[in-house]
């Protein structure tokens, strides 16, 4: 009896292999890898959604710790957000196995990686970690450009509907608003950085390509001399030599990088450090997406005028 | 209990229809293709990356064996289901003692003057199905003698979707018990097993064939209770029904067939964790390990510990640094002995009494700077006065400063220097250089 009994709960959790899609509490519970996903989630799923962001703003996002306050919040989760592209490889694997929730398994109508629309830069020819940590599906940095973030918003209304059919409404409209909001923005930082069109930047990881894509800017060297891989002093003579030739006057740098090191390559350049961050509350009144690239196209603008 | 569980999960898993199972595959498999695109396929003179279309990229495969590519162009699939790691280990150093062995006794220790291999290690994981994980270990090394050896050290499964965020794993795994005893030698932070952990499970940690069930508790912090059920029997289960144990009893080990329930070895483990603030964690755990001995017929062991880890990291945190974390461990064990005869006295039978031993390591490691890591651990390990004499069970102190450079994730130098202290034998200085490189998946870090 005790058998069957046994066996009939085996059955049955084995014949909802995804769970339950409905929504544990009232209002949604998304969870996103990163502050910037976070960000977007917020606008799109607005009081219909709790959101909550795993890596802290100011952290490098390829190595959050896998701590088990994580595990809680995504086993409560209706919805997960990744940027995928492996830039959460190194930590959210494990969190997922311990979190054993099928809203949110792969496949799953809570689950959205980000990637999956985008157009990656930087794919490798070949995979060979010679080369660095080189990431085999491109650059997972792409949220720095804000057509990404709209194809992003986009998924992330598409799955929020889908698991909470009721809001799928409002979260069209705010899907809306927030196109609308963008669109006006980045003509406007279009504008703002048409003068300075094939302008030469540096940065201290590959962490700015999707920026300079989208802008017209060159990043001509990066600090590390390959991804991962921290900056030696033979690289930095080389990247010294490179910004004099190029009159390259502007080095980009997120709060968990190596500001010391930046500022050593900036003196010998006549170069200038620019603070910036592709997270959303790494730097105080840039709580949103938005917030964000304002401030790092103003950021651009008030070095790259000062240089001209 | 679990035993039955797992029964019932592989029979109803039976009737599903192979279709159906490879729908459903495609979404689970996608996470891991993450995994496999990134690593698995990593030898760059066989592969080559297909034309970059929108498609292939954001498909599992955007790589193929060019020889072997079909004429649509559509890359095989085999191995895209399932991640492939190597880790492999090499040390080299020197010891104040030729007898070596006596002082490294654990299982993947440097344990010569000179080179040792002690642990070359293929792993292997991906989803099963939508409703388990698998995950594979095999060990190959080279001991002391230089004679190869292989060691099945982990194949398991694990559920994905059981209900009341329970979770099952089954097979042959490392038993979850306290903190460093589940973590493979290519995870540790210093060269070798900490003395308590070998005192009390033997040179290649406690871990067999069984299942484990795991709770999740509804709380808003983390909390986790588990309880594991194992085989007594075989040599990794050193402190019930191992052919080794006379190490710990000094007699005969009693061969016997396995009568009933209470013959399998018993693991409950609860783990707790709280953020003391945003940057700083502490992760609390208490194990039991039960179940029989042979020293004679009817004896049973009992091992209890505590576990404690602290984790600070910078929240402007850059590759995880830096960081500074405290790990500690306290284990006793009460060895309930049979009246036996003596192993190495034929005609001397020792009395029943209660073995008992305690040990205990604290290790602090300080992320300085991206990549460099130094470390410091302190050791004690003691038994209590039996009628037979052991230096396994004697008292001991052992203090380990390390210094760890990472020339990237995927490679390691470790530098560590050991002094032992060993009552009744003596003092004694090792010095040991560890390397390690990893190819194809590397394993993401646990907390």
């Amino acid at each position: 009896m005790k058998t069957i009994a046994l066996l009939s709960f085996a059955a049955a959790a084995l014949g909802a292999p995804r769970g339950t899609t409905e929504p544990l509490a009232a209002k949604l519970s998304v969870v996103a890898t990163t502050p910037d996903l976070a960000s977007l989630a917020k606008a799109i799923g607005g009081d219909a959604v709790d959101v909550k962001a795993l890596a802290k703003p100011t952290e490098d996002s390829h190595f959050v710790d896998a701590k088990p306050s994580h595990i809680v919040t995504l086993n409560r989760a209706d919805v997960l957000i990744e940027g995928g592209a492996e830039l959460e490889l190194g930590w959210l694997p494990p969190l997922l196995e311990s979190a054993r929730n099928s809203r949110i398994a792969a496949g799953a109508p809570g689950r959205v990686v980000a990637s999956h629309g985008i157009k990656m830069l930087e794919i490798p020819e070949t995979f060979d970690r010679s080369k660095g940590d080189v990431h085999a599906l491109g650059n997972p940095h792409f949220m720095i450009d804000p057509l990404n973030a709209k194809i992003i918003a986009a998924d992330i209304a598409d799955h929020l509907a889908q698991v909470d059919p009721k809001s799928a409404d409002v979260f069209k409209a705010n899907l809306q608003a927030f196109n609308t909001a963008l669109d006006a923005k980045l003509a406007e930082w279009q504008k703002q950085l048409a003068p300075y069109r094939g302008a030469k930047i540096v940065t201290y990881h590959k962490d700015f390509v999707y920026l300079a894509e989208r802008f017209g800017l060159v990043v001509v060297e990066t600090l590390e001399p390959k991804p991962g891989i921290a900056p030696s002093p033979a690289h930095l003579a080389k990247v010294i030599t490179t910004m004099r030739a190029e009159k390259a006057r502007v080095i980009l740098v997120q709060p968990y990088q190596n500001r010391r090191t930046a500022e050593t390559v900036a003196r010998q350049t006549d170069a200038v450090v620019l603070d910036v961050s592709q997270q959303p509350g790494a730097i105080k009144g840039t709580d949103t997406y938005l917030d964000l690239m304002d401030h790092l196209v103003q950021t651009l603008v008030n070095a790259l005028q000062g240089d001209k | 209990m679990s035993s039955t569980i797992l029964l019932a999960v592989t029979l109803a898993s039976g009737p599903l229809d192979a279709q159906q199972i490879r729908a459903r595959e495609q979404p689970a498999a996608d996470s891991l293709g993450t995994f496999v695109r990134h690593s698995s396929l990593g030898s760059d003179s066989l592969l080559r990356r297909e034309t970059p279309s929108r498609e292939t990229v954001g498909r599992a495969n955007a790589t193929t064996l060019t020889s072997q590519q079909s004429p649509q162009g559509t890359p095989p699939r085999s191995g895209m289901y399932m991640n492939i790691g190597f880790s492999g280990l090499m040390d080299a150093g020197w010891s104040s003692t030729a007898d070596v062995q006596s002082l490294q006794r654990g299982d993947h220790d440097p344990a010569v003057r000179g080179f040792t291999v002690p642990n070359e290690e293929i792993t292997l994981d991906g989803a099963v199905d939508p409703y388990f994980k698998g995950f594979v270990d095999i060990v190959y090394k080279i001991d002391p003698e230089g004679e190869s050896a292989l060691e099945l050290e982990e194949a398991y499964i694990l559920t994905t979707s059981l209900p009341a965020n329970l979770q099952l794993k089954a097979g042959q795994f490392y038993t979850e018990f306290g903190r460093q005893n589940q973590q493979h030698p290519h995870a540790w932070v210093f060269v070798d097993q900490p003395l308590v952990l070998n005192r009390m499970f033997g040179p290649d940690g406690m871990r067999g064939q069984g299942a484990r069930l795991s709770w999740l508790a509804p709380t808003s912090w983390y909390t986790e209770a588990m309880v594991t059920v194992q085989n007594s029997l075989g040599e990794t289960m050193y402190s019930f029904r191992s052919e080794e144990s006379s190490e710990i009893h000094g007699g005969i080990p009693a061969e016997r067939e396995v009568r009933g329930g209470g013959d399998m070895v018993v693991v409950p483990r609860l783990a707790t964790s709280f953020d003391l603030t945003p940057t700083q964690t502490l992760l609390l755990g208490v194990s039991g390990a039960f179940g029989p001995n042979n020293s004679g017929a009817s004896n049973r062991t009992s091992v209890y510990g505590a576990d404690l880890y602290w984790r600070w990291k910078s929240a402007t945190a850059g590759q995880g640094f830096p960081f500074f974390s405290l790990q500690s461990e306290v284990l006793y064990r009460r060895y309930g002995a049979a009246e036996r005869e003596a192993i190495d006295q034929a005609t001397v039978t020792l009395p029943r009494e209660t073995i008992g031993d305690r040990g205990a390591y604290t290790q602090v490691l300080w992320g300085i700077r991206p990549r460099i890591v130094a470390g410091l651990r302190a050791e004690v390990a003691s038994g209590n006065t039996t009628s037979f004499d052991s230096e396994l069970r004697a008292d001991r102190t052992r203090i380990s400063p390390n210094f760890t450079l990472y020339p990237s994730e995927f490679s390691k130098v470790r530098l560590q220097y050991n002094y032992d202290d060993r009552k009744g034998i003596g003092r004694d200085h090792s010095i040991w250089l560890q390397f390690e490189f990893i190819l194809g998946a590397h394993a993401a870090h646990r907390f």
